[in-house]
């Protein structure tokens, strides 16, 4: 479990994460989506105790990441910058983070051949492809068969069948009770993985919430009422079987149903209705839409 | 934390650095040349002077010190020891790898000292076969001028010797820590270790600053006449200077702690 409260880091005028708080929980995948540059390398690296936040605070299982005993036996990471020697082989570079790690040595097979490294694993780092590279980095990580995992983008530069394999590993970490907090900048790829979503930008948490309540309020086509009278408009929709909740706005939105029964049911009733409409929109869009905001005051700061 | 298991994972830490400095080539070739190029040099060096030996006035030889000058080529060989301290630092800020390390062992002085004990041990070793040899090639090839272990001082300046390589790269150490980059560590040391070589050190005017640089008052232990001249006279004895470069080395590894120890990785 990970637990970010009030996280704050400023670096020199930029504040890149602002009063962040949220909590990561084992069990489940949880996706930590945002656009480039909207604080979540500087998260991750919070909690690894790699940079100090400038106010807050993060627990990992309870305490600071740095008083763990064995961190690497809780927390396994791969980090978005890269953190092998290029002239180090594979194998070695495995070697020391076990030796300094206190991992028995015969740990270092096995996680080589859990990541399919086993032809390349005697080939220094600097020959590898963005995928090898990647995959020696979760083979680092699941070093310590550790209880949480923290992966900075950990599909990029992967090929198709690489993508699919660590969707399918993350998946498996999380049924077996492992916390995993997993970084994208891509919807697609969280939908995909993702149990639980923590989206933010600016550095700041704009939405968190189940993968599930994220694809309902966000994917589906669903029809928007502006009415003067949205309590007996919201019964009438809900007697006919839609469901109905309030927006942040005023409007209802009412899922289950479509424009036309929505007109329908306003006739039949008597109800004025100011507007109507049908609201479809993608992921992706959900996405975009959430963090255009975030993103365009940060563009008006900068100005 | 208690002492048991610190030192338990001091010894770890410390063998785990001990695996990063060999599995990486360039730290291996800097430590393999230190020996390489003082031998070779050291013999080169000895060779040469021993035919101006030959030919020089009486008063020349009665103040020439063969020990001093079978060392003269560690002035190169230094080089390559710093660099190796300087790469086992600025390796890690160049690849990235100093984020692995640092989210293996968070407690930065576990790891910080520990890499140090691992680099200067290794630095040790390397010395101890580079003083030596260097000694007794450098010597044998002076002929009939060159000097045996036993003679005074002789022992001293070897031993000495094997501390300024190690001082120096304890120093390569702390000041790579300080600055996070092998460019910029070695964009001082170089230059800094450069102007010994091009004698800056006995102008009258700059040596009265420049004699406490670290590598022109560490390199006095391998002194065992002392200079006749002025210009190379020093305010300070063999152990004196070496305790100057103690100094050097004791803030550089206090600077290069505090800076892991406050900065983002």
């Amino acid at each position: 479990m990970i637990e970010v409260e009030n996280l704050s880091k400023r670096y020199g005028r930029t504040l890149a994460v602002d009063r962040l708080s949220f909590t990561v929980r084992p069990g489940r995948v949880t996706g930590f989506l945002g656009p480039n540059g909207a604080g979540k390398s500087s998260t991750m690296r919070m909690i690894l105790d790699l940079d100090a936040p400038t106010s807050g605070r993060i627990r990992v299982n309870g305490g600071r990441y740095r008083d763990l005993r064995d961190p690497l036996r809780h927390v396994g990471s791969l980090l978005e910058a890269g953190s092998v020697h290029g002239g180090r082989r594979a194998r070695d570079h495995l070697r020391w983070l076990a030796r300094a790690g206190r991992i028995p040595e015969s740990r270092v097979r096995e996680v080589i051949e859990l990541v399919g490294l086993q032809s390349v694993a005697g080939k220094r780092a600097k020959g590898f492809s963005l995928g090898m590279g990647q995959r020696l980095g979760i083979a680092a990580a699941l070093l310590g068969d550790p209880g949480i995992l923290v992966l900075d983008e950990p599909v990029n530069g992967l090929d198709p069948e690489g993508v699919r394999w660590i969707r399918g590993l993350m998946k498996s970490l999380a049924a077996e009770g492992r916390t995993v907090f997993v970084s994208s900048h891509l919807m697609s790829e969280m939908a995909l993985t993702a149990d639980h979503l923590v989206v933010i930008g600016r550095g700041r948490v704009l939405a968190d919430l189940g993968m599930t309540e994220f694809i309902e309020r966000n994917s589906r086509s669903h029809v928007r009422i502006r009415t003067p009278e949205p309590e007996r408009m919201r019964d009438v929709l809900t007697a006919a079987g839609a469901r109905v909740r309030q927006a942040d706005d005023g409007f209802l939105e009412a899922f289950e149903t479509d424009a036309a029964r929505v007109g329908d049911l306003a006739a039949a009733n008597g109800l004025t209705v100011h507007e109507v409409s049908t609201w479809s929109a993608s992921l992706e869009e959900a996405f975009m839409r959430l963090t255009a905001e975030a993103t365009e005051h940060r563009a008006g700061a900068e100005r | 934390m208690n002492r048991t298991s610190l030192a338990a994972s001091l010894a770890a830490v410390s063998h785990a650095e001990w695996i990063k400095m060999r599995t990486v080539r360039s730290t291996v070739w800097a430590l393999l040349l230190t020996p390489l190029v003082s031998v070779g040099l050291g013999w080169l060096v000895a060779r040469g002077l021993r035919s101006g030996f030959e030919n020089g006035t009486a008063e020349w030889r009665g103040s020439f010190d063969p020990v001093h000058w079978g060392f003269y080529s560690l002035t190169l060989g230094q080089l390559a020891i710093v660099v190796f301290g300087v790469l086992l630092v600025g390796g890690e800020y160049g690849s990235g790898t100093i984020r692995a390390s640092l989210a293996v062992v968070p407690r930065r002085g576990a790891l910080y000292w520990a890499k140090v004990l691992a680099g200067t041990s290794a630095a040790f070793a390397c010395a101890l076969v580079t003083a030596f040899v260097t000694f007794f090639v450098a010597q044998a090839a002076f002929g009939p001028y060159g000097v045996s272990l036993g003679a005074g001082g002789a022992l001293r300046a070897t031993v000495g010797a094997c501390l300024y390589l190690t001082l120096m790269c304890a120093f390569a150490i702390g000041v790579a820590a300080m600055l996070r980059s092998s460019a910029a560590a070695l964009g001082i040391l170089m230059p800094l270790l450069f102007l010994g070589s091009q004698g800056l050190g006995n102008v009258p005017k700059v040596k009265v600053v420049l004699q406490y640089l670290p590598d022109q008052a560490g390199f006095v232990i391998t002194q065992v006449i002392p200079p006749d001249d002025p210009r190379f006279a020093r305010d300070y004895g063999p152990w004196g200077g070496l305790a100057v470069l103690v100094a050097w080395v004791v803030v550089a590894l206090i600077g290069g702690y505090l800076v892991l120890r406050r900065r983002d990785a």
